[in-house]
C-alpha cells in the first residue's frame, strides 16, 4: 500500500483539480494556468529527450508543436464544427468527445513525421550545425502556416472552443482539464519507460560517446530517428492541447520565442533529468504567470515611492528581460540546472519507498 | 571455412595510401598480432574491418560474407567486437549499463514493447542482464557493477572495455593497443587476461600492440606493416630476427 502512495497522490491531484473546477471552486484563469503547466511539462520533458538524454542541441521545438496544433485543430474543425473554411461538419458533433484523443494523437503523428526534417540531417551533423538546421526547420514550419490561407494565414485559426462546447454538451465536466492531465501523465510515463529501458539508453550512449555507441552495436541512425520522432511527436500533442485550451492559434505564437521557453525549461531543470524538466516546467509557468501581477504591482509601488518619472511605466515586456536573465544567472551559478542529470529519487532516496516503478 | 579473410585491402585518403594491398587470414581461433612503427596504418586496418571506412579496394570476407561497406553496428552484430586505443567507455553510466547497451544488436524487443513493458520486454531485459552479470562475474568485475567507469583506475577501465567488447559475444575480438598507458604490473595482468579470454571464450583475437613483451608472449603469428605495406610475417621468433623489421623499427645502419 505504501508503494502506491505517490501514484495515488498524483491521481488525487488530477481528480481533485477536475472536481474543484467542476464545482467552480477554481476560477477559469487558474484552470488555464494549470493546463499551461501540463502543456509545458509535455514540452520540456519531450525536449529533454533530445537536448538532455541525447545531448544534441536542438532549438526548434515550437515548430513541431505548431504542426500538432494545426493538424489537430483542422481535423477537429473539419469533422465536428461548421466553419467558413471547412464547411459543414463531416461527423456528428456528438462524436467529438470520443474522437478528440484520436485527433490529438494524429496531430502528434503528423508532428513526428515532420520531425524527420531534423532527424535525417542529424545522421551526419552534430552540435552547432544541427542547431542551425533545427532553427531553420522552425522557421520553415512557421512560414508555411503563415502562407496557408486555408488555415487563416497570419491571422490565425479560431473556433476550437466549439469543439470543447460540443464535448461539454454531452457531459458537462471540464474536459480540457481531463485531457491535459491524461496526456501529461501519459507523456511522462512513456518517456520514463523509454529512457530506463536498454533500448532507450542507447541515446544516452550516443550522448556520451557516439563512436563507441556505433561500434558497440547501437544503430545510431535508428536511435536518432526514434528520439527525434518521439520528441517532436509529443511536442505535437502538446500543441494540440495548447490550441484547444486557448481556442485560437496563430503561427507567430510558435516562433523562436516559444522554442526559447522550451530551452529555458530544459536547462533550468537539468539535462537528462525527467523530474527536473517537470519541476522547471511548473516553476517557469508559475513565474511567467506570476510576472503578470508582479510587474504592475512593482510599477504601482515605484510610482508610489516617487522613484521614476510618472511618464515611464514598467511594461509586460520586462518578462522577456527577466526570463533570459534567469538563464544567464543559472548558467553562471548552476550550469547543470536544478537537478543536474539526476532524478528526484537520487536526492531523496526515501522517496523510493513510496512508489514502485516497473 | 575460414573466419576472416582479407585480400588486397587498400585504403587511400586523398593522395595518401594508408594501407596498401593488405592481406590476412584467420582460420579459427588464432591469436594474431599486428605491429609496426607509428603511423604504419595498423589502426586504419582495424577501422576498415570494423566498418568505419569503406576500403578503396579489396575484399573482407567474414564467415563467408563480404563485410566491406557495412555499417559498424552491423559488423559488430555479425561478431566482430573491438576496443579502442584511447578508452572509450560511456563514463557517466554504471558499469552494468555499459555492458547492457553493448547488447543492442540483440535486444529482442521493439520500441512499443519498451513502453508497454510486456512479457517480451521483461524476458529479454532479464536475459541481457543475466549475460552481463555472468560476464562481470567471470571477469571479476562484479564488485564495480554500479560504479561509473570514470571513477575507476585506468587498468580496470581497460578490463571493462574488453568486457564490454566480449558482451557482444564476438567470434573475433580486435584489441587496439590494450597495453597502452598501463604500468608493468598491469601489463602482466593484461597478458594473463588475454590468454585466459582466448582459452575460455575460444575466440579469435587480433591485436595491435607496441609493447613487444605482450605481443611476443601471446601471439602465435605476427604481421608487421610499415607505411601501409606488409614487410614481414611469421612466428614471434622469426619476426624478432627479421632484418626488414629491425630496419623499420631501428632505422638503416648505413646512414
Amino acid at each position: 500500500m505504501k508503494k502506491l502512495s505517490i501514484p495515488l497522490l498524483l491521481a488525487l491531484i488530477a481528480v481533485g483539480t477536475v472536481l474543484a473546477a467542476h464545482f467552480e471552486l477554481l476560477d477559469l484563469y487558474i484552470q488555464t494556468v494549470i493546463m499551461f503547466v501540463g502543456v509545458n511539462i509535455i514540452l520540456s520533458s519531450s525536449f529533454n529527450i533530445i537536448n538532455g538524454y541525447m545531448g544534441e542541441f536542438a532549438c526548434g521545438h515550437a515548430g513541431f508543436m505548431a504542426v500538432g496544433a494545426y493538424v489537430t485543430s483542422v481535423l477537429n474543425l473539419m469533422l465536428f464544427t461548421k466553419s467558413k473554411a471547412f464547411g459543414p461538419p463531416l461527423l456528428s458533433p456528438d462524436l467529438a468527445l470520443y474522437f478528440f484523443p484520436v485527433t490529438l494523437i494524429l496531430g502528434g503523428i503528423a508532428a513526428a513525421i515532420t520531425g524527420l526534417i531534423v532527424a535525417v540531417p542529424s545522421f551526419k551533423t552534430r552540435d552547432d550545425y544541427l542547431a542551425i538546421i533545427t532553427l531553420a526547420a522552425n522557421f520553415i514550419i512557421v512560414s508555411l502556416f503563415i502562407n496557408m490561407d486555408i488555415v487563416g494565414g497570419a491571422r490565425g485559426l479560431m473556433g476550437m472552443k466549439q469543439i470543447i462546447f460540443a464535448m461539454e454538451d454531452i457531459v458537462f465536466i471540464p474536459w480540457m482539464l481531463i485531457w491535459v492531465f491524461t496526456f501529461t501523465y501519459l507523456t511522462v510515463f512513456i518517456i520514463r519507460r523509454f529512457v530506463t529501458s536498454t533500448y532507450g539508453k542507447g541515446i544516452i550512449a550516443i550522448h556520451q560517446d557516439e563512436i563507441a555507441a556505433e561500434i558497440m552495436s547501437v544503430n545510431t541512425d535508428k536511435m536518432k530517428l526514434v528520439a527525434f520522432m518521439l520528441s517532436s511527436g509529443l511536442a505535437g500533442v502538446a500543441g494540440g492541447l495548447f490550441a484547444h485550451i486557448l481556442g485560437y492559434i496563430n503561427p507567430n505564437s510558435f516562433g523562436i520565442l516559444k522554442s526559447t521557453e522550451c530551452l529555458v525549461m530544459v536547462y533550468m531543470g537539468g539535462m537528462g533529468s525527467l523530474s527536473g524538466s517537470i519541476i522547471a516546467a511548473i516553476l517557469f509557468t508559475l513565474l511567467i504567470e506570476g510576472l503578470r501581477f508582479i510587474i504592475p504591482a512593482a510599477d504601482t509601488l515605484i510610482h508610489y515611492l516617487p522613484l521614476i518619472p510618472d511618464t515611464f511605466h514598467l511594461s509586460q515586456v520586462l518578462k522577456w528581460v527577466i526570463i533570459p536573465l534567469i538563464l544567464v544567472i543559472l548558467m553562471q551559478f548552476r550550469p547543470e540546472g536544478i537537478m543536474g542529470n539526476r532524478e528526484l529519487s537520487d536526492f531523496f532516496p526515501k522517496l523510493k519507498r513510496f512508489y514502485v516503478f516497473k | 571455412m575460414s573466419l576472416l579473410k582479407i585480400e588486397g585491402l587498400t585504403q587511400k585518403f586523398g593522395g595518401l595510401t594508408a594501407v596498401s594491398d593488405f592481406s590476412t587470414h584467420f582460420q579459427g581461433n588464432e591469436l594474431m598480432g599486428l605491429i609496426g612503427p607509428n603511423g604504419a596504418g595498423k589502426t586504419t586496418v582495424f577501422n576498415i574491418v570494423s566498418g568505419f571506412y569503406t576500403p578503396t579496394r579489396g575484399n573482407i570476407i567474414f564467415k563467408d560474407k563480404p563485410i566491406n561497406g557495412l555499417k559498424p553496428h552491423v559488423v559488430t552484430g555479425m561478431g566482430i567486437a573491438r576496443t579502442f586505443q584511447n578508452i572509450r567507455l560511456w563514463h557517466d553510466m554504471s558499469l552494468l549499463d555499459n555492458i547492457l547497451i553493448s547488447q543492442h544488436h540483440n535486444l529482442g524487443y521493439t520500441l512499443l514493447d519498451s513502453f508497454l513493458r510486456n512479457k517480451r520486454y521483461v524476458d529479454n531485459e532479464h536475459r541481457m542482464r543475466t549475460i552481463a552479470m555472468d560476464l562481470l562475474e567471470q571477469l571479476d568485475l562484479i564488485q564495480f557493477k554500479d560504479e561509473r567507469p570514470g571513477n575507476l583506475p585506468y587498468g580496470v577501465q581497460r578490463k571493462i572495455e574488453i568486457a564490454r567488447a566480449l558482451s557482444v559475444k564476438p567470434d573475433l575480438l580486435l584489441l587496439d593497443e590494450p597495453a597502452a598507458g598501463l604500468n608493468s604490473a598491469d601489463v602482466q595482468d593484461l597478458i594473463k587476461l588475454i590468454a585466459w579470454i582466448h582459452k575460455e571464450f575460444n575466440i579469435a583475437i587480433w591485436m595491435i600492440e607496441h609493447q613487444m613483451a605482450v605481443v611476443m608472449s601471446l601471439c602465435s603469428w605476427i604481421q608487421v606493416i610499415d607505411f601501409g605495406k606488409t614487410i614481414a610475417q611469421g612466428t614471434p621468433e622469426e619476426i624478432q630476427s627479421n632484418p626488414a623489421v629491425i630496419k623499420a623499427y631501428l632505422g638503416d645502419d648505413n646512414i
